[in-house]
This record gives structure tokens, sequence and C-alpha cells, in this order.
């Protein structure tokens, strides 16, 4: 079912492993669905913003997710690649609702590689 | 909730570092209010020596400016002495009657310079060698007058010495000893110092006892017999002897300044005695720095007051889990142009021996101590490219019986590239280098870069450099050259790594502590192990989760469950990642050996599957890459019905054993290693290990399967079957050491299994045999898996367990539907 025309539910918070991901595709691209250890749900466009690494095949710890590739460590709140490197990834708007997850698919303002 | 109010006395170095350490840890906790009678900011009081010599300006050495107190909301009073603290009120009182309360107040007073007791030690042009204040006194003399003396002939003396020099001064140093820097340095090597100093112009005179400073008035005096202005003018020896002086420098050492800690009634001994937890008497009051004495220890070097520093920030922040346990310290010299470096105890003495090179030609001079095999001090003077390895083999405890005869020769004639160019003075070599040099081969890192982020960062420690620039940060082939560009730029020894090293940022316990934690209380979980041992994360980072899921799986093969979202994406998803995305996949040939039928399996999978490129491997089997990761299970399939399982080729796990043809059809085989190293793959196949393992076996000596750098080589001879262990390919090549010699298949067997399970049970994740059998030494081994049959068996015996649960071939698991959704999107949209 679908709540109104922007939010798009994906599946529930079960499907997504604890410190892990999970991968939407879309027509514009993979997006990854992040679930923390006390369960907050992220998403962020699965392109590593150094050499575009799938962000979701990553280590995720706290609030941020280890690229698989090179290690970069990428915030999963802003989407930002934590310092010294320098970049974002596109974060997308999600809502958990009754245990399921709905996701947006405009990304946020702010990230050029949006 | 209303903050708690901290007070810090004394803004330098130690305890502004701590402040730094806290608002990391708990940025929210307090209201800070920070005195120091200095006018400055903190700024790094090591680099007063490059100020003296002109090298530095006053403005490159502040740490803090005001505007970093100003962000960070401390309230900041400079020029300002604390006087009093009343304990009872609990507020501190400065000389201009400043007042403020604290909850917790932090004392890191410093030391201060130690003025000889002798007539005319009051004069004007005497000073110490401690803040700005006395470099600015020195300079202003440097342009009026000529002749300065430096009493006192350690670092500091020396230093100071060097700066005067610089600017023009004719510079006497009086030293009491019979030779230089006696607490650093033998006789042999401060000679050679001295020679080199001499040529810089300096004069030295040696055994000479001060007596008195002389003085003479400026102006007329006034009041016959009353002072008037009175200046140095010389200074004379107990041996009735004189030199003209027109500034005298005392450096004849520092004694903790613990006057306020005394007014205020706090137990100090040399310095303001606190315990563990840099927590003095007074409970509500910690105490940082060179004013401390920790278990009778008083230090003045910054490394070990850094570590204090990240303790004590640890408890006043509330996390109650840091201790200091003390610290092994190091020294150089900062003078340009002139390399020395010394740790522990190079003097030797009771059951040591001593390892001296000398090459008074090109001013070179080591001498090394060891005392049971391993490192106890180090004394080096011309050539100090080694001194930061050497810390690290004292530190750790390193047993050096295998390699003492290379030792003297450093790091890179044991065949590790990690301290980068030959011998000579290492340091004009790399800051000669262009900043567009690259250093760091594997993050693409420029020395401009990394000089640039120490400066703006204010980097003391390699783990910092690494963190910030991320030289050094992946293969480590560039440690060496980082290292003696932070100890260049910084000054001092900050290069020198902590006494302990942590597993990682989330946890204060090494590799070795929680191994251990985790076998002694029973810690069967990683939630577990968290708790227990005081993680400072709620769920680690990606470094500690896959160590601890090691070891946790190493200690409790049978009941550990396997965290998946605690492995790296290759062990999770059973195929090597590649830089599309997609994977590889590497079916296991046992020992290399292949069937038509399995060939033509491969075949009809690639072709399948569209497989765009294979390849056969360096380790005998063959590699499809570019695999996506939706088809893996299918594919799986297909070859596990094919009767082929995992290869690991992704895996910090057995990985592959490579054959020669052996007995069966070569003509120089002796055994037959084919089958042997089937053998060895069925025993050793599907184990976990902290690092990858590699296995081989040759027919004979002439050895064509490289058995000599694999983990564990097998070459066979007449006799029987000789057993190496602890070599590897790879970025530092590392021949394997002979193990022993054994007659039959079943030994082979029997050792193998011994000598993987005990790297299993005692190696630090990503520690491979290599390293780790260069840390605790191949007679260590050789007891546990040659010498004691007991103890072999049971090794053998704890590794056929641990095997059971693992050989589960996880391609299948996964194609009979085991973590589904590792393979499949959660949703697939227009
Ligand atoms: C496929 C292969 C190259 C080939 O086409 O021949 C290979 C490929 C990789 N090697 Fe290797 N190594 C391969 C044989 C070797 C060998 C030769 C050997 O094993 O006899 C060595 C040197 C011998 C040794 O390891 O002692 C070797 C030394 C390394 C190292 C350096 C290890 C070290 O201790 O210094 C790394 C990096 C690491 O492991 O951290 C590495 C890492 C890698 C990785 C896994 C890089 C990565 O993490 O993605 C490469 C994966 C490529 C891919 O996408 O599949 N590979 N690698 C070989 C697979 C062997 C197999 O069948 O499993
Ligand atoms: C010239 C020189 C070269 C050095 N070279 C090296 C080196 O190469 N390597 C190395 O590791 N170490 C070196 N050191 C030693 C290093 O600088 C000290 O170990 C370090 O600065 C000690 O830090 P601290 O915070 O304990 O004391 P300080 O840095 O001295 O800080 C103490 C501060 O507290 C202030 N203070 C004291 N009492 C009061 C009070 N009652 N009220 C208000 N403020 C007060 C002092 O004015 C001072 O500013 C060198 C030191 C000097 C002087
Ligand atoms: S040497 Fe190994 S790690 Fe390096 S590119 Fe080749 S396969 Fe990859
Ligand atoms: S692509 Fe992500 S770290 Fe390189």
């Amino acid at each position: 079912m679908k709540m109104n025309e922007h939010w798009i539910e994906i599946g529930s918070v079960q499907d997504i492993p604890r410190q892990g991901a999970r991968v939407v595709k879309t027509a514009a691209g993979d997006i990854a669905i992040f679930r923390t250890v006390d369960d907050e749900v992220f998403a962020l466009q699965d392109k590593c913003p150094h050499k575009g690494g799938p962000l979701s095949q990553g280590i995720v710890s706290g609030k941020r997710v280890a690229c698989p590739l090179h290690d970069w460590k990428i915030s999963l709140e802003s989407g930002i690649a934590v310092a010294p490197d320098e970049g974002c990834a596109a974060r997308f708007p999600v809502k958990v609702s009754g245990g399921m997850v709905s996701l947006s698919l405009t990304p946020d303002e702010g990230c050029p590689n949006g | 909730m209303a903050r708690m109010k901290l007070v810090l006395v004394g803004n330098g170095m130690a305890g502004v570092r701590t402040l730094e350490e806290l608002l990391k840890a708990a940025p929210e906790q307090y209201d800070i209010t920070v005195f120091g009678d200095e006018p400055h900011p903190n700024y790094n009081r090591i680099m007063l020596s490059p100020v003296l010599a002109g090298e530095q300006t006053v403005e490159q050495i502040v740490l803090n400016s005001r505007d970093w107190y100003a962000a960070n909301g401390i309230t900041l009073h400079t020029g300002k002495k604390v006087v009093k603290i009343d304990r009872k009120n609990r507020f501190v009182e400065a000389d201009d009657g400043t007042k403020a309360e604290y909850d917790r107040l932090l004392l890191a007073t410093g030391s201060k310079p130690f003025i000889l007791p002798i007539p005319g030690a009051d004069l004007e042009g005497v000073v110490g060698f401690r803040d700005i204040a006395d470099v600015d006194q020195m300079i202003r003399a440097s342009s009026q007058f000529k002749h300065a003396v430096v009493i006192g002939g350690g670092l500091l003396g020396l230093e100071a010495a060097n700066g005067l020099k610089l600017r023009g001064m004719e510079v006497s140093v009086v030293h009491i000893a019979p030779w230089l820097l006696e607490r650093q340095m033998d006789k042999p090597a401060a000679k050679l110092l001295q020679k080199s100093l001499e040529e810089k112009g300096l004069k030295f005179l040696l055994e000479k006892q001060t007596q008195e400073i002389v003085g003479c008035s400026l102006t007329p005096s006034p009041s016959p017999g009353g002072g008037g202005e009175r200046r140095v003018s010389a200074v004379r020896f107990k041996d009735g002897t004189e030199v003209p002086a027109d500034l005298v420098v005392m450096a004849v050492g520092i004694r903790p300044n613990t006057a306020l800690a005394e007014s205020a009634g706090l137990r100090c001994e040399r310095g303001i005695v606190v315990n563990d937890t840099m927590q003095t008497f007074d409970p509500r009051i910690y105490a940082v720095g060179e004013c401390v004495s920790h278990r009778g220890i008083a230090y003045g070097l910054v490394a070990p007051l850094f570590e204090q520093a990240k303790v004590c920030a640890n408890h006043l922040a509330e996390h109650g889990v840091a201790q200091y346990q003390g610290s092994m310290t190091s020294t150089k010299l900062k003078v340009t142009g002139i390399d020395l470096f010394s740790a522990g105890n190079f003097m030797g003495g009771e059951g040591c021996e001593e390892i001296v090179f000398q090459d008074p030609g090109r001013g070179a001079y080591k001498k090394l101590a060891l005392k049971d095999n391993k490192l106890a001090g180090a004394c080096l003077y011309g050539d100090t490219l080694d001194g930061a390895w050497y810390f690290e083999l004292m530190r750790d405890g390193t047993d050096v019986s295998d390699y003492r005869d290379k030792l003297l020769f450093g790091r890179h004639h044991i065949g590790d590239s990690g301290a980068g160019g030959g011998l000579g003075d290492e340091k004009t070599r790399v800051m000669s280098l262009p900043d567009s040099a690259e250093i760091c081969g594997c993050n693409g890192v420029c020395k401009g870069d990394i000089i640039a982020s120490i400066r703006a960062n204010k980097l003391f420690t390699m783990d910092e450099v690494k963190s910030y620039t991320k030289a050094s940060a992946s293969c480590g082939s560039c440690t060496g050259l980082v290292e003696t560009i932070l100890a260049a730029t910084v000054g001092g020894d900050y290069s020198t790594a902590p006494s302990r090293k942590p597993m990682c940022g989330c946890t204060e316990h090494t590799h070795d502590e929680v191994r251990e934690a985790i076998a002694t209380q029973g810690l069967k979980t990683m939630p577990e192990a968290m708790q227990a041992l005081d993680w400072k994360t709620p769920d680690g980072c990606n470094k500690c989760r896959p160590a601890l899921n090691y070891y946790l799986l190493c200690a409790w093969p049978t009941e550990y469950l396997d965290d998946a979202q605690s492995r790296y994406i290759n062990e999770r998803a059973h195929g090597n990642i590649q830089k599309d995305g997609s994977f590889s996949v590497v079916p296991r040939m046992f020992g290399g050996l292949c069937t038509p039928a399995e060939l033509r399996a491969i075949a009809d999978v690639a072709e399948k599957f569209k497989v765009p490129e294979m390849k056969v491997t360096g380790g005998q089997r063959i590699d499809l890459f570019g695999v996506k990761k939706e088809d893996l299970p299918a594919m799986w399939k297909d070859l596990s019905d094919a009767g082929f399982v995992s290869g690991h080729a992704y895996g910090k796990a057995l990985r592959t054993v490579k054959t020669c043809v052996g007995a069966k059809w070569c003509r120089f085989g002796t055994q037959d290693s084919t089958g042997l190293g089937v053998k060895l793959e069925e025993l050793t196949w599907g184990s976990w290990m902290p690092h990858k393992f590699k296995l081989a076996v040759s027919g004979c000596p002439r050895n064509c399967a490289e058995a000599t750098i694999k983990d564990f080589g097998v070459v066979c001879v007449e006799s029987g079957y000789e057993l190496h262990v602890g070599g590897n390919g790879g970025i530092k090549v590392r021949v394997t050491d002979l193990l022993c010699r054994v007659e039959t298949e079943e030994q082979v067997l029997e050792y193998c299994a011994a000598f993987t399970q005990l790297y299993r049970e005692e190696a630090h994740y990503l520690e491979r045999t290599a390293p780790w059998v260069e840390r605790v030494g191949l007679a260590h081994i050789k007891a546990k898996v040659v010498d004691d049959e007991a103890s072999r068996k049971a090794l053998a015996e704890r590794f056929a367990v641990s095997q059971k649960p693992a050989q589960v071939d996880p391609w299948k698991e996964r194609t009979e539907g085991a973590l589904k959704q590792e393979f499949t999107p959660i949703a697939v949209l227009a």
C-alpha cells in the first residue's frame, strides 16, 4: 500500500539486519537502507564519494558505515565522509511506522553527488 | 542538569592536553576555567629550542590560540598565578584576587628550573631555560653581549648552548660529570657528540664545579655598598679558574613545581603524589604532567605526560576505566644535524649483554643492551634511523634471539622496507624531499600534506597522523618515513609509541588482555565482552568487531554464534568484492589437483553466468571474476553439485595448499608432495585464522611450490619432511624458519595442526604468522609444538574440535537458503 505519492513502503525493519543494510534497486541507481544497533534506519545513495564503492556492503557501527573498498567512514545521518576524507553520499528521507520502512526517492538537498 | 565546574591550574602542555582529551570524551560535562601565570595561550614548550635557534617563531609554536579557548567555552585567565586553594570551600584564588569555584580541580603546574644556590645566582643576566620569557631574555642578551656560559651539559643545556651559538655568542658549556648527557649516553657516544658540537664552535668545560657567579655594577652603585643594578660578568669555579660571562643559563635540572599543592596540604613527595587514575590524595583534585609523582617517578618528557592526560580525562569524564601504569621513555636531542637517541637501560650491567657498533670515521655509534634475549636499552649516535624500531622492540618485549646478529644494522636489514632508506642522516634525507614527494603510496599522501596536517591539527603520535592523513594507514611500509617527518616537525620524541597499545579507539585494552579476559572470564558473546571490558562505544567499530568475532569463535568453537554483521564483506558474502562491487569466485582445488569433469563444470558455470574473465591464480586454482552478487548462490549451487567447496580466497582463513608434482612424476621427487598437499588441505580447509594462512608442499629442496615463503611449508627430503614456518611473500617477503624434521606423513599432519592452532590461539587479529613468529620467538613455538609432545597433541586435538563445525561448506549452506537477505535486494522499484 502507498501512504502518499512521496512515500514508498519497501519492507519491514526486520528485513534489514541489525548493524547491516539492504539495497533498494531504483531506475536512478541503488539506494542503501541501513539499520543501526539501536534500530535507527537511514538511507543513502549506495555509492561511496571516494570511488563509488557500494556502501551497503560495509560494516555498520554506531551511526557510521565503513566503505568496503578503501575503508572511508561515511556518516549515516549526514551522508558526509568522516575527516580527513571529503565528499558525501546523497541522503534519502526514510521513516518507520508500525515496523514498516518507507522511503522517498527525492534525495535531500545539499549533496552535490545527489 | 547544571554542569560541574572544572578548574585547571597550569596552562601548559599536559594540562591543556587533558582538556582536549576531555572535550573529546565528554564535551558537555564541565564549565571549564583555566589559570596560567604565563601571559601566553598554551604553546609547544619543546619548540623553545628551535625558537632560540631561530629556526621557528613564537607564533609557530602556539598550540591552542585564544580562539580555541573561546570556541570551547573555556574561561582563560592568563598572566594570573594561583596562590591559594581553599579545599574546604572548593575555590582557588589568583594573585590578583580572581577567584574560581570548582567541583573538580586539575593541577598541571609543571616544573621549575633548578637554580644553584650559589652566590650571584640572583644577578641580572642569570636565567633558566623554561619559558618564552627566558628565551626572550636570552635573545635580547645575544644581541648586546658576547660571552654566554651554560651551566649543565644535559639535553636542555646543549640545546640552549646551540641556540645561543647560532645567535652569534661565544658559548661555553660547564658540566660537572666527566662526559655530556651522562644520563642519556655512555662515554664513547658522548665523546662523538662533544666532537661534533665543538666543530659547531661550542666550548666545553667538563668536570668543573661552579662556585660563584661574579657580578659588576651596570650603573655606578648609588649608596655605598648598596647593590644598584648588578649584572653577571664571570663564572668562577672551585679550582679557582674563571670564565667571562655576560649571560649565564642555568640548565642543571628541573624540580616539580609543587609549591601550590603543598600550601594546600596535598601529599607531595618529589612531585604531587597521584594514583593510577591521576587522582591526588584529595579525591576532587587531579594532577598531571611534570608536577606529579606517579609510583615514585616524575616524568620530564611529553610522551608519558600525554598518556597521563588521556587517563586523567577518562576519569574526569567519569568513564572510570583507564589506568596509567607508568611509561617507558626515550630521548632525542634537538640540535639540527645531530642525531642522538637513547632509551631504556643502555648501560647494561647485571645479567645484560651488550652489542656495540662503532664507526668514529662516520661519527656513528650504536649500543644495544640485551637481557634474556630481549632488548633492554639502546643508545644511538649519528645513525638514529632505527630508534623508533628499537623502542617498539623494547615496549613489546620482543624476543630478538632469532635475528640478534642483524639487530645492530636495523630494521631494513631484516627485510622490512618499513624504515625507509639506508644509513646516514635519515632526517636530512627525508626533510630535503620536496613537499610534493609522495610518502604513502597506498593513499597517495605527500610530504607537504603530512606536515601541514601535523601543524594544523597539533598531531603528536603516529596513530594521530594515521587517522588524520591516512599516511601509513594501509600497508604500513612508509611508517619509518612518516615517523621521521613527525619527529622533525613537532620536535622531541613524539613519534615514540605509547608504552601499551590498545586494540582500537573503542577500548583501553590490548589484544592480549582481551583474549585473556574472554578465556578467563568466560565471555561468550560480543555484547558480553564489550560490557565486561568497558567498551567506550556502543557497538565497537569495524576494527574491533571483526577481531572480537574471531577471538570469540576461536575460544568457543562449538558454542559461539558467528556474527555476520561483524565480518568484512568478503567473509560475509564468501567472495572477493571487486572495484565495481561485483565478486570473484574461487572454488577450492585440493592441492591444485583438478579432474577433467571438474574443469568442465567450472567452464559450464562460467558460460552459464557470463563470467567476463577467468584466471589461473597464484594459488594454483581458478578465479572467476566479475560475478554479480545476486548470482552467487545459484552459481555456487552448480559448483557444489559438481563437488566443489569454497576456496576461501576471500578470508582471514586457510587459503591454499600449493603443491608440486613430486615423486609421482618428477625425476627428483622424494615423496608424494601432491598427495600430502591434498591431505593437508583436507585437514585445514575451512578454518578461520587471525590472518590469511597459506601452505605449500615441495617434493624436493628445489622447492617448486615455494614452501619457504608460506605460513606453513613442507619440503620433502629422502629421509622425510622438513617443516618450515612463518614465511610469506607479499608486502614484506619473509623466508620461513625451520621448525623441525619429521619422518612420516602422520607426523606432518599432527605438527601442522598443532602449529596452526597455536597461531590461532596466540596471534593478534590481522597479525600474520611472520610477525607473530618474530614477536613471540621461534623458541617459544618449538617448545609448544616440537619439544613437548603432550602440548602438541593437546593443540592438535583442540584444532580437530574447532574444525568440526568449521568444515561445513559456506557456499552450500547459502545455496540452501542461509542468510538469503544478504544476496537479494529488499525491494526493486520501477
Ligand atoms: C587472485 C590472486 C591474484 C591472482 O590472480 O593470482 C590474489 C588476489 C588478491 N590478493 Fe593476493 N592474490 C593471490 C595470490 C597471492 C599470493 C601468491 C600465493 O598465495 O602464493 C600472494 C603472496 C604470497 C603470500 O600471501 O604470502 C598474495 C599476497 C597478497 C597480499 C599481501 C599479503 C601479505 O602478507 O603481505 C594481500 C593483502 C592482504 O592480504 O592484506 C593480498 C590480497 C589480495 C586481494 C584479496 C585484495 C583484496 O583484498 O581484494 C586480491 C583479490 C582479487 C580479487 O578480486 O579476486 N594478496 N596474493 C591470487 C589468489 C590466490 C588464490 O588462489 O587464493
Ligand atoms: C627548552 C625545552 C625543551 C624541551 N624539549 C623536549 C623534548 O624534546 N621532548 C620532550 O618530550 N620534552 C621536552 N621538554 C619537556 C616538556 O616541554 C615538558 O615535559 C612539558 O612541557 C611539561 O608539561 P607540563 O604541562 O607538565 O608543564 P608546563 O608545560 O611547564 O606547563 C605548566 C604551566 O603551568 C604554569 N603554572 C605553574 N604554576 C602555576 C600557578 N600557580 N598558577 C598558574 N599557572 C601556573 C606554568 O607557568 C606553565 O605555563 C622540553 C622542555 C624545555 C623547557
Ligand atoms: S597484487 Fe594482489 S592485491 Fe595487488 S592488484 Fe594484484 S591482485 Fe590485487
Ligand atoms: S570507494 Fe569507498 S573508500 Fe574507496
